[in-house]
């Protein structure tokens, strides 16, 4: 009898942990799915995002025309050039400007201020830190009032490719730094140790062992922040670049041509200098775009979307080649 | 072949100008690591003096009343009060969060505890894609796709529960609204929360994960009472920058959110953020120096106020529901 009973209670646990862990498992398929149901629905919102650009601007993106004609007051007329030509401009003195100073700050902080025994040197290197962590989190239209206040009104530099390289450049600057360290530390300390062992100085270890060995991850965060730069909009709205651009900024040593006002002929008055394209106007992809989509005429949504595909080309491209960069030197490295 | 051995002199000589040459080196880089507290310290600087010669025209009062709230300092009429500009950049950062921290942290829960390397591999890339879409293009995407889905969505649900009126009887949402953009923006901080919580969920020691799995918990058990609490700093810190991207988030609510200063907390309504305002002054001719210029800079150092109390009670709350193991 009393055997009997201690089994059924035995069943009756049986059974109950057997239902608690089907519901357990139940709820654990469940979020498995639903997961991946996110997961899907992001890829869904990639795919659509592209897809209706593409529809909406198949007529303009299929016209040669629309790539290399300035913006004009018809949308049927009116085109890229000025902006793709400006983008990659301003792109130029972007990187010129915050690839030096970005390496330069991440190889302090990694390969100096890490080994200083300077109190004091300790204490700036904990405020620096903190301070790159909190930039990165200012948002980006301050950046472009950082700019507006120094660059154009106080430096004055104008409505320039020079304002805008720079100020965008400010902007990458703490993405540039960060993973400037995060390459120096992937480096393994053998190869240092064994440079300094046969008397090379500080400066020769990092410039001739550790910098070639972490260039292909310094390279990727470089890319990553230019695809980065090319599709900021905010700063510079805000350091005035939304303006009507139709003309190119002139190459170097090219002619510099005048207008007879009376026969209307162009003749030649000189050439420019080597850096007269920095202080010349310009617009840029994603401001053509804005300034296209914001028109009330249903017209020039088309060229909105047209430019929104070439600009998200842009930025997939240059991601795209920042990953296969990773991949490629992830497989390269020999340690 | 030259004769190569050096003098001791020489190897001396050698070393000391590599020395000093290396001091300088180490000054130049100092400097460049200096850059970034000058680029602070000169926003904090044109953010306050430029505030500064705003409040000298502008009573306090003016600024922060909320008996009345209008912004309209363009008007001959200039009203202050910063209420109405923060009340839309709260609506707008609120339906983001409500829609990125979720997914955004699910994800990330799945590509940690759940799906295979291979999955792994395959999705990181893609979200990074993501992350890389242009903020003016997911603007557009607001604009011309989920505006008109949400349109038919508020139409559908009100014909749902109170039927039979005239299509046009029943509240249509507007063209700009905050729901779409607050919508778009939340899904384009998903990819920023989803990578840097599965960072650090990926941390936690793989011990912990084995203790919780052999007493016979489940991977969801695992995650929610193990994982997830041991990651909730980086976790909490992925949220902060999430906010804070979206606080100041600037492309999509122009261009989807409407552009009028309104003081509303409705997100069905459109209303000009604080980036927007910034943006649609700058798209104008501001003269330096004068009233409108110091506005821009004005709202400005509160949009930086908002996302740095979002820092300090992000560093708060961590250091408060830190597990520590």
């Amino acid at each position: 009898m009393q055997g009997e009973e201690l089994d059924l209670s035995a069943i009756v646990k049986d059974v109950q942990m057997r239902k608690s862990i089907s519901v357990r498992k139940f709820w654990d398929t469940l979020f498995s799915f639903v997961a991946l149901g996110f997961l899907i629905l992001g890829l869904f919102v990639l795919l659509l995002l592209v897809f209706q650009l593409f529809v909406d601007g198949r007529e303009k993106l299929a016209s040669l025309g629309f790539y290399f004609s300035f913006p004009a007051p018809s949308a049927e007329e009116a085109g890229i050039l000025s902006a793709w030509v400006g983008s990659i401009f301003v792109i130029m003195v972007t990187v010129l400007f915050s690839i030096p100073i970005g390496v330069a700050a991440g190889i302090y902080l990694e390969e100096y201020a890490k080994t200083s025994s300077s109190q004091f040197v300790r204490f700036l290197t904990d405020f620096i830190e903190i301070n790159i962590t909190n930039l990165a989190g200012v948002p980006s239209i301050v950046y472009g009032l950082l700019g507006l206040e120094i660059f154009k009104e106080t430096l004055k530099l104008g409505n320039s490719v020079l304002t805008a390289g720079m100020t965008l450049g400010i902007l990458v600057l703490p993405v540039i730094v960060v993973t400037t360290r995060e390459a120096l530390k992937s480096v393994p300390s053998a190869l240092k140790e064994g440079s300094i062992a046969i008397g090379a100085s500080k400066w020769q270890t990092i410039w001739d062992l550790i910098l070639p060995a972490s260039i292909g991850s310094i390279l990727t965060g470089v890319i990553v922040s230019v695809s980065r730069a090319i599709g900021e909009t905010a700063p510079l709205i805000t350091v005035g670049a939304l303006t009507f651009i139709a003309f190119l900024p002139p190459l170097p040593f090219s002619p510099r041509l005048e207008v007879n006002v009376d026969t209307g002929e162009a003749f030649q008055v000189g050439n420019y200098g080597p850096f007269d394209w920095l202080f010349s106007g310009y617009t840029v992809m994603p401001i053509q775009m804005f300034d296209w989509v914001g028109r009330p005429s249903p017209d020039f949504r088309v060229n909105a979307a047209a430019a929104g595909v070439v600009l998200v080309l842009m930025t997939l491209a240059l991601n795209s080649a920042a990953i296969f960069l990773r991949i490629y030197f992830r497989k390269r490295i020999k340690w | 072949m030259t004769n190569t051995a050096l003098s001791l002199p020489q190897i001396r000589k050698l070393i000391q100008r590599q020395n000093v040459f290396d001091q300088f080196v180490v000054l130049a880089l100092l400097a460049a690591a200096l850059s970034s507290v000058i680029v602070t310290a000169g926003i904090l600087y044109i953010l306050i003096s430029e505030s500064v010669s705003f409040f000298s025209q502008v009573p306090l009062g003016e600024f922060f009343n909320l008996v009345d709230p209008k912004w309209t300092p363009l008007f001959d009429d200039k009203n202050f009060a910063i209420i109405t500009l923060i009340s839309s950049t709260l609506v707008t950062t609120g339906v983001s969060v409500a829609i990125g921290i979720p997914m955004g942290t699910i994800i990330a829960i799945y590509l940690s505890e759940f799906a295979t390397e291979q999955v792994r591999e395959w999705v990181k890339p893609i979200l990074e894609l993501l992350a890389g879409v242009p903020s003016v293009v997911f603007g557009y995407f607001a604009l011309q796709t989920v505006t008109p889905f949400m349109q038919r969505i508020v139409l559908g649900v009100q014909m749902f529960f109170a039927p039979g009126r005239d299509e046009f009887d029943y509240y249509q949402l507007p063209g700009f609204n905050m729901l779409s953009a607050g919508i778009v923006m939340g899904i384009s901080i998903i990819p920023l929360i989803s990578s840097i919580s599965e960072d650090a969920m990926r941390a936690v020691p793989k011990q912990m994960r084995e203790g919780s799995f052999a007493v016979g918990a489940t991977r969801l058990q695992t995650s929610f009472n193990v994982v997830l609490p041991a990651a909730i700093s980086g976790i909490i810190a992925s949220y902060i920058l999430g906010i804070s991207r979206s606080l100041g988030q600037t492309m999509i609510v122009a261009v989807a959110a409407g552009t009028q200063p309104i003081y509303t907390w409705n997100p069905l309504d459109g209303a000009a953020t604080i980036s927007t305002f910034i943006v649609e002054v700058a798209k104008g001719d501001i003269e330096h120096g004068s009233l409108e210029y110091n506005t821009i800079f004005v709202a400005g150092l509160a949009l930086v106020a908002m996302t740095l109390a979002m820092n300090l009670l992000g560093h708060y709350l961590s250091k408060r529901v830190r597990e520590v193991y």
